[in-house]
């Protein structure tokens, strides 16, 4: 489980985030919905540790962690970004195995098998040798969502999951989010999509922007 | 035709040094250039300025004059300074390539999307781990173009040493031109220029399209 204790942020005097408190167990789906500028993105970049947060802690299964410190395997925090930042010179398996093998030094064989077995729950199974740009939309987030798993998170945060796809797609990244759900992946989806984010979401929270 | 062949062994002993400063000059500016180019993205404003000055210098001031400051400016201030042609003028060619290729460098750095960055950090890349895997390699892809450019220029750049006394291609062809009164040599010249430039071209054609394998 997370828990997001009085976590505040606000950027050139203007308070983004003000005493925010979430919790959110094991296998549970959290949809951020607010207006654009309304600091939910913010929230997102503070949990994933891409901001600091002014003051406010992070805990996840009962320990404290730094998000911001990504090298530390405790955080264990993986995003699935809104233009999804795949790495354009390598494969989708490279793409999945850099981190692995770079990072946690995990042997490349194990990282392989690992990742193949995640691609193919993916719908991703014959695309390893493909580069992004060959790629679908869907498919591109497909392999986001993969890269970030290869990691083992503790949690999957996703920004604007459905802002850079077809309106149809949109089914098909709720239906992954799901199936992820089931097997026990807690999931924090930021979106500016009422509809979606009531489909997924056990929880549900409303950042306004605060004046 | 007889004259060609006649004026071609010395030609092509000049192209022997016109070769020899082509190389070192690339061979030693290009990974000095990343270098500068690297830092230079820095936030540290000391460091940064310090590179500006220097790059706004050198490429604002003549290669010409950059080898007399080395070659003949150089001894007149101390004795010290007294400095070979050959290493003189590597030494300003690697001043003045490093300037160009730096800035080459810093623009592709800085057309790296922030995603690629932030994509890499939360998968926990290290900085070092994010310039080699990630950042150098699209960095070599979009620079490629800008820096043929250069080593194109580079070729014909290093006529400029005969200033110096140097044996290069172009003295090799202004003395055979005294000697035999005649025009061809300097066709010669051309020739041996354009076969040059057109072996580095079809060279920088391979490596792009090597690169081409993604968009």
């Amino acid at each position: 489980m997370i828990q997001i204790k009085n976590l505040s942020k606000a950027f050139s005097g203007k308070k983004i985030l003000d005493n925010m408190n979430i919790s959110l167990e094991k296998g549970q789906v959290l949809s951020i919905v607010g207006p654009s500028g309304g600091g939910k993105t913010t929230l997102l970049r503070c949990i994933s540790g891409l901001e600091t947060m002014d003051s406010g802690e992070i805990w996840i299964d009962e320990q404290q962690v730094d998000p911001t410190k990504h090298q530390e395997a405790t955080s264990q925090i993986g995003v699935v970004f809104q233009e999804f930042n795949l790495f354009p010179h390598l494969t989708v398996l490279e793409n999945l195995m850099l981190a692995p093998t770079l990072v946690t030094k995990k042997a490349k064989e194990d990282v392989e098998i690992t990742a193949n077995q995640i691609l193919a729950k993916l719908g991703l199974k014959g695309k390893e040798k493909q580069y992004p740009f060959e790629l679908s939309g869907g498919q591109k987030q497909r392999v986001a969502i993969a890269r970030a798993l290869v990691m083992h998170p503790k949690v999957l945060c996703y920004d604007e999951p459905t802002s850079a796809l077809d309106p149809d797609l949109r089914d098909s990244i709720a239906k992954t989010i799901l199936e992820l759900k089931d097997e026990g992946m807690t999931q924090i989806v930021v979106t500016h999509d009422h509809e979606f984010a009531k489909k997924i979401a056990d929880q549900l929270i409303e950042v306004a922007s605060i004046q | 035709m007889e004259i060609a062949i006649k004026v071609l062994p010395a030609l092509l002993e000049g192209t022997k040094t016109t070769l020899l400063l082509f190389g070192l000059t690339l061979i030693l500016s290009l990974p000095l250039g990343l270098f500068v180019g690297v830092v230079s993205t820095t936030k540290i404003q000391p460091i940064k300025a310090l590179i500006h000055l220097y790059i706004w210098v050198i490429r604002g001031t003549p290669l010409l004059l950059q080898i007399f400051f080395i070659f003949y400016g150089l001894p007149v201030l101390s004795e010290q300074f007294v400095i070979d042609r050959m290493p003189s003028v590597v030494i300003a060619f690697v001043i003045n390539y490093t300037a160009y290729f730096a800035e080459i460098f810093r623009g592709g750095i800085q057309s790296i999307s922030k995603g690629q960055y932030e994509g890499a950090k939360v998968l926990g890349l290290s900085k070092w781990q994010t310039a080699r895997k990630i950042v150098i390699p699209q960095v070599v892809k979009t620079v490629m173009p800008s820096i043929g450019n250069e080593i194109i220029t580079l070729v014909k750049d290093t006529s400029l040493v005969y200033v110096v006394g140097l044996s290069d291609l172009m003295k090799a062809g202004r003395i055979a031109l005294q000697r035999e009164l005649n025009i061809i040599p300097l066709v010669v010249v051309a020739v041996i220029y354009l076969a040059l430039t057109g072996i580095v071209t079809i060279v920088l054609k391979v490596i792009e399209k090597r690169f081409n394998y993604y968009k």
